[in-house]
């Protein structure tokens, strides 16, 4: 029986961490990388709280549902940075900083 | 025994983000991403989410992570040099992230569950058996509605994304809506 303070511990450090990832990095993919953790930090919580409702199990259907979005944000995100790459030869983002292509 | 697996997969979960932290090597990062994914599934099935984990197994290490990779190698030039991102913002971007883990750490010895999951500890009444029938069950009933918008919602990922990853050149659109050429639309 794991008591719920580690998952939670466990959850921010990972949040963090993801957060301290997304801030400090300039490529694009590098963020990318940050986002993921971040989302998994939040579905830890999710999962850790579903323990306590063995009938409904509404945290593990929302992480279920986190997942799938989060795979669909991948695909279009990266997309998107090939394409940037593909157009102005680089992916740092402070330097894509035109709207007009 | 629980206990001792949960802290060896925090510890692995934690050791490789503070890798991808700490490296400036984009394939690095990547690489040690897998392990912490791995360590996160692992910690989803020791707390009773057997099918959450398999999910994050095929979804995150078998797509995302394969998607993050090949992105890697599109946008760089990994042939000549190791993929090295730079850093900004690094005084906020340290900072922030610190003070939110000591305003959440310290507010953890205040937390008060719910009613529901104080009674559930006292009667250790957790999840026992597979998640994967009443998972099922309840995607088909109860969330049937949100089920039909993720399926839409990845479709139109794909479709977007697909649209979007194509190099299309201006001319190439002009060719091709006269159906001239279609094998070489860069040149009319």
């Amino acid at each position: 029986m794991i008591p719920l303070s580690h998952y939670l511990i466990l959850a921010t450090l990972l949040f963090c961490i993801g957060l301290a990832v997304t801030i400090t990095r300039k490529n694009a993919i590098a963020v990318l990388i940050g986002l993921e953790l971040m989302l998994n930090a939040a579905n830890i919580n999710l999962v850790a709280f579903s323990r306590y409702d063995g009938v409904q199990l509404q945290g593990q259907m929302f992480a279920l549902f986190v997942i799938v979005v989060a795979a669909a944000e991948a695909a279009v995100a990266l997309a998107l940075v090939v394409r940037v790459y593909g157009y102005y030869k680089i992916a740092d983002l402070d330097k894509l900083n035109r709207l007009k292509g | 025994m629980v206990l001792f697996l949960f802290y060896a997969f925090a510890a692995l979960t934690l050791a490789s983000a503070l890798v991808i932290l700490f490296t400036r090597n984009l394939l690095y990062a990547a690489f040690s991403l897998i392990f912490c994914f791995l360590g996160v599934a692992a910690i989803y099935v020791l707390s009773g989410a057997d099918f959450i984990g398999v999910t994050q197994i095929v979804v995150y290490v078998g797509g995302v992570l394969i998607l993050l990779i090949f992105g890697v190698m599109l946008t760089n030039r990994i042939s000549t040099s190791p993929v090295i991102t730079d850093l900004h913002n690094q005084f906020w971007g340290y900072l922030l992230p610190a003070g939110l883990l000591v305003l959440l750490i310290g507010t953890l010895g205040q937390l008060a569950l719910p009613d529901w999951a104080m009674r559930a500890q006292e009667n250790a009444t957790l999840v026992q058996a597979s998640t994967v029938e009443p998972l099922g069950v309840h995607l088909m009933t109860q969330y049937v509605l949100a089920f039909e918008l993720a399926g839409i919602l990845l479709l139109l990922a794909l479709v977007g994304a697909a649209t979007l990853a194509k190099p299309a050149a201006p001319e190439s659109i002009a060719v091709t809506s006269t159906g001239i050429n279609t094998q070489n639309p860069a040149q009319p």
